[in-house]
């Protein structure tokens, strides 16, 4: 019996050896431990043998039954193994085509250099103030101290629509609707289109300043300075950028600034200049319904286009306004 | 102002280098933009004197001259200038010299003849434009000196831009003046001027018309003056390097006294003044030839200086020809008048000219200046070609002459302005360095004027800021703003712009910055029924209109793309459009797209397609999504756009935009090779975002269904859609369209489109029946109200 036994295990293993199919598998499983199997047709033998040899038997042919049961499990799961493995294999892709929709555009530099300064002036508390680019006589000029006839208009190329509308020449039109139309503490940037009626390689008729405005009691030349550097500092990521401030002259501030940098990131350490600002001129607080007395203000007026031309290295003003796509493509 | 050093040196001399010279000044507020010797450079010249000419043997022009050097022996040199002459002195450029251009002098031959060197004209040493034989020097010009020193050729000369208040600069000794204050050194004039005494009584007349325009009017008759003499080298170089062309002694003296004092004046012919002379406004049409020869139509808004035969000078910008002094003259009327900016201000821009007169008139002149600079002139002209001169006739009306302002300085304001402490004495030598009249009237407080030419100086402010730049900006305190904590708005409802552009910039979009002024054809095309707003002086017609959509700015990027062979192309921009409203101009906000060429970027798993109206109507879709905008799209009949391509976008009932394909009648126009679709729609609709409010999800299953309707073809999908949501119905959660068929086994004027409906409760979980109710509700509208039936 024992003997016939091992003779069936060592049957299934060399059968099981040859076996490459699940389906396979499962007949061999039938032929030794199926209902009609060569094992349980073992087990139908106890009957005809001795009671006390019964459990002894028994236990011989369960025994065989798990070896064999054992074996084909192995077997099975090597089998599986290896279908997932041929199933994985033959879905491997080439990993270094590109992957699909890869499509992704980008803001125009000059409105990404207007989202940093909008950021950066944010952290200070500053909102952002919006005026008409079509804008009266007053806001553009009367109300910052250029009457009529004052020579400062000539500096200005404006853009008329009428006698009376033009196309703002500055964004510091901005200022002065909101100081009508609130009292201070006032701080507030106004980033926008400008014209002037000028072009060549280094104008065009068209561009971006930043007006910014301070109106508090407190407000003075020395913080001017201190607000200018740090954002200067910042905005080219330079603590070591030198700023230097030439007295200058604006209508609608006094004193007033110039600011020039210079640094090693670009220019070759030449002073450049980058924006005017200045101490808001008392007939202008006047003008809007501010005392001068109580109050002072100080604002600023930053080319947008200059400072994204030293930020980025452009070296024509006018990419800016043709559009290629070659170069879009490089601020994403 | 083009400031030459050596004539400013002659009030005060700065310890200064030229380099740390440009430094002061531009961080003075007198911004340097360069600074160039007088001539370009050039060595080896010398003067020289011809002493003998003959004719060269082998050439008609030219001749053989021997000049004396100063050396040992005269030199011989061949010379082709038709005014040489024996005993003349000119340039001599010895062998060795190089000059201007770096053109190098050596021995020669010319046509057999050795020649040692070159005499030069004026222009071949880089002094003047053009030049009609030798550079003829005065006979006592030293022989052998070096003509850079003769003439004083290393002079720096000093380009500075002068910001238009401080017009008192505009002049060397205005220069001088504050190149003293800054250096704190001495400054005195180099001459006293004296009134002369009147050899005779200047007959000539005045009257001033209007006073308020010129309040000062000063002339003097000279006569008998030689006039044949030239203008002395000298002045001629200073003239010169300072821009201004030599013309005649007397056009040149009155130049000469602009640059030096900054009193623009005029020298009329008095032989030729009819009358007296009277300062007026001009009569409306009133014609005068000015002295470049061209003749003006006057307005009456220009004052002029006229006499009986009207107008003769445009005043302060421009003489008239007819009065001119020329070589025949022999008696003049010199003018040193003040006229008041404002009616000179644009008045010369008008006329299409700026002269260095207007420039100094439109920005302000030291009113106290004219008789200095009449003086000036008078002793100029009586010195270098003799004659007598008048006693000077003087038109004042001091009631309109600028007041000089008293202001009130306080150290307290100083110190508010500035954030720093300007100790007393400081405050008083810094104005005083400027000849500010200051009186301390008690601790901390004075009452101060600024001289005559500081005429811009009217308030507190201008004072703090005169003592800012004498002290320095950069040595100023800086200290940041101490302002009380406060958080800022953060509006929820109120969208950031930056979100619509993120959304097209992940769907490829380049965002574009085009001209907002446009060709007036492109306007009137894309203007609809609005009325377009035109600049009154565009730069071209191209920049002519202000836009009313931003259409043809992104047509043009198209264009402009496409012809630098980009085969896809994605761009949007923001910004206002334009258009006249009843009362005033409309700005709107909008936000536009266009597309072109490929679909997708070239890719080897993806078909190349060109992008048509479903690929902007998703570009359109997202934008709105991003937004949160509920919009609809309806046919849309827009002249530029292609009749069946084409959709306004309805938000609340309302057109906030449209969508579509560019009219292919319009690719000529753009030059365009295949179809662009466009987008344009209104920003502030878009603005207004939904603050969030929860809506309560299902705990029970959801049941979905699909079917199936055959319609007529020209029935709208979003009729399909808009019919089944309106039906009454408790559970029908959404609708939405999966499929669109026509073709085979469909009549041909038929169509399927297929929906699949979502269903769901939050009270229970559905039965068949609810739902095969509301399905029937759903067949039954659709039929009754699109005819619609389910395909089988």
């Amino acid at each position: 019996m024992q003997e016939r036994l091992e003779q069936l295990v060592e049957e299934a293993r060399q059968a099981l050896s040859s076996v490459e199919q699940l389906a396979d598998l499962d007949q061999l499983r039938v032929r030794f431990l199926g209902k009609k199997g060569a094992l349980t047709e073992m087990m139908k033998q106890l009957g005809g043998m001795a009671p006390e040899e019964r459990p002894k038997a028994g236990q011989l042919i369960n025994q065989a039954k798990q070896t064999v049961q054992a074996l084909i499990n192995d077997k099975k799961a090597a089998l599986e193994e290896a279908r997932l493995a041929a199933k994985l294999q033959a879905e491997a892709v080439d990993v270094t085509l590109p992957g699909r929709n890869v499509d992704i555009g980008g803001p125009h530099p000059v409105s990404r250099t207007l989202a940093r300064i909008e950021r950066l002036f944010a952290q200070a508390g500053f909102t952002v103030a919006q005026g008409p680019e079509i804008e009266d006589d007053w806001h553009n000029f009367e109300a910052l101290n250029i009457p009529p006839t004052h020579p400062a208009r000539a500096m200005h190329d404006t853009f008329y629509i009428n006698d009376s509308d033009v196309l703002r020449t500055h964004t510091s039109g901005v200022q002065i609707r909101v100081m009508e139309g609130q009292q201070p503490p006032i701080r507030i940037i106004a980033p926008g289109r400008v014209y002037r009626c000028d072009s060549d390689q280094t104008h065009t008729p068209m561009f971006h300043q930043v007006e910014g405005l301070v109106v508090e009691e407190n407000a003075s030349f020395a913080q001017l300075k201190t607000l200018i550097i740090d954002f200067l500092r910042r905005f080219f990521e330079d603590e070591n950028l030198k700023v230097r401030f030439r007295p200058s002259y604006f209508p609608f501030t006094e004193p007033s600034a110039e600011v020039d940098i210079a640094t090693d990131l670009f220019g070759d350490g030449r002073w450049m200049e980058v924006l005017g600002c200045g101490m808001v001129h008392p007939n202008v607080l006047r003008n809007v319904g501010i005392d001068p007395e109580r109050y002072r203000g100080f604002a600023f007026g930053l080319g947008v286009e200059r400072l994204t031309m030293l930020r980025y290295g452009v070296d024509d003003l006018r990419l800016f306004f043709e559009n290629d796509l070659r170069f879009l493509q490089q601020f994403k | 102002m083009k400031t030459s050093r050596h004539w400013l040196e002659q009030w005060t001399r700065p310890a200064w280098t030229d380099e740390e010279m440009s430094e002061a000044l531009s961080l003075a507020g007198l911004e340097v933009d360069g600074v160039e010797p007088a001539a370009p450079p050039f060595s080896g010249v010398v003067v020289g004197q011809v002493l003998t000419v003959e004719k060269h043997l082998d050439a008609d022009k030219l001749n053989v001259t021997t000049v004396d050097v100063g050396g040992e022996e005269p030199l011989q040199i061949v010379c082709g200038a038709r005014n040489v002459r024996p005993g003349m002195k000119a340039p001599c450029a010895t062998v060795g010299a190089v000059l201007p251009g770096g053109f190098k002098i050596k021995k020669a031959k010319l046509r057999g003849v050795p020649s040692f060197g070159m005499l030069c004209s004026a222009s071949e040493l880089g002094l003047a434009e053009s030049s009609d034989g030798l550079m003829e020097l005065p006979a006592d010009a030293p022989v052998g000196e070096d003509v850079r020193v003769y003439l004083d050729l290393d002079d720096p000369v000093f380009d500075i831009d002068l910001t238009p208040n401080r017009s008192d600069c505009l002049s060397h000794e205005g220069m001088a003046r504050e190149v003293a204050a800054l250096t704190g050194g001495d400054y005195a004039a180099p001459y006293t001027l004296v009134e002369p005494q009147a050899a005779f009584r200047t007959e000539q007349a005045v009257r001033v018309s209007a006073p308020e325009a010129c309040p000062r009017y000063l002339g003097c008759e000279v006569r008998g003056f030689n006039a044949g003499v030239e203008t002395p080298l000298w002045m001629q170089e200073r003239l010169r390097r300072c821009g201004v062309r030599p013309i005649s002694l007397v056009v040149d003296i009155t130049n000469y006294v602009l640059l030096e004092l900054g009193q623009p004046m005029h020298a009329f012919d008095a032989d030729r003044l009819q009358g007296a002379i009277e300062v007026r406004m001009a009569r409306e049409g009133e014609q005068l030839t000015t002295l470049d020869g061209e003749t003006r139509r006057l307005k009456a808004d220009t004052l002029v200086i006229a006499d009986d035969s009207g107008p003769i000078a445009l005043a302060g910008i421009m003489g008239g020809e007819a009065t001119a002094v020329s070589d025949a003259t022999t008696r003049i009327f010199f003018e040193a008048a003040h006229f008041k900016p404002e009616v000179i201000a644009g008045k010369a821009r008008q006329y299409g000219l700026h002269t260095d007169s207007s420039h100094r008139f439109e920005r302000g002149v030291d009113p106290e200046l004219p008789r200095k600079a009449l003086l000036r002139a008078v002793d100029l002209l009586l010195t270098l070609a003799g004659g007598e001169a008048g006693d000077i006739v003087a038109v004042e009306a001091p009631e309109h002459l600028p007041a000089r302002p008293v202001i009130t300085l306080r150290q307290e304001k100083i110190e508010q302005v500035l954030g720093m402490v300007f100790p007393t004495e400081q405050v008083e030598t810094l104005l005083a360095r400027l000849h500010f009249d200051i009186q301390r009237l008690e601790p901390g407080l004075w009452q101060v004027t600024p001289p005559s030419w500081r005429f811009d100086i009217g308030i507190e402010e201008d004072l703090i800021e005169e003592l800012a730049g004498l002290y320095g900006y950069n040595r100023l305190p800086e200290s940041a703003v101490h302002a009380p904590m406060q958080l800022g708005e953060l509006p929820e409802t109120e969208l950031d712009q930056a979100k619509l552009h993120e959304a097209l910039i992940q769907r490829g979009y380049h965002e574009v910055i085009t001209y907002s002024f446009i060709p007036e054809e492109e306007a009137q095309l894309f203007a609809l029924d609005q009325q377009t707003v035109a600049l009154a002086n565009p730069l071209s017609e191209e920049l002519a209109v202000m836009r009313p959509s931003l259409m043809p700015g992104l047509l043009r990027t198209v264009a402009h793309n496409q012809k630098r062979q980009q085969l896809r192309v994605r761009v949007f921009e923001s910004g206002a459009v334009f258009e006249r409203g009843e009362d005033g101009y409309v700005q709107a906000q909008r936000i536009g797209g266009a597309i072109f060429g490929s679909r997708a970027p070239l890719h080897w798993d993806t078909p190349v397609e060109t992008v048509d109206f479903f690929d902007i109507k998703g570009d359109v879709e997202a934008l709105l999504a991003a937004a949160e905008v509920a919009a609809t799209f309806e046919p849309a009949s827009h002249p530029v756009l292609h009749p069946g391509q084409s959709a306004w976008v309805k938000h609340d009932g309302e057109i906030i935009g449209w969508v579509g394909q560019l009219h292919p009648q319009l690719y000529r126009r753009w030059k365009l090779a295949q179809p662009v679709y466009l987008f344009e729609l209104a920003l502030p609709p878009l603005l207004k975002a939904r603050l969030p409010q929860m809506q309560p999800v299902s705990r029970f299953p959801e049941v979905q269904r699909d079917l199936a309707f055959v319609l007529d073809r020209k029935v709208p999908a979003a009729s399909l859609q808009q019919v089944i949501e309106r039906v009454d119905s408790p559970i029908l959660r959404e609708v939405r369209l999966f499929d669109l068929y026509a073709g085979e086994g469909l009549p041909e004027d038929k169509k399927s489109l297929a929906v699949k409906l979502r269903f769901g409760s939050l009270e229970h979980t559905l039965s068949d029946e609810e739902v095969d109710a509301t399905v029937e509700a759903v067949v039954q509208a659709v039929a009754a109200e699109l005819g619609g039936q389910l395909r089988q």
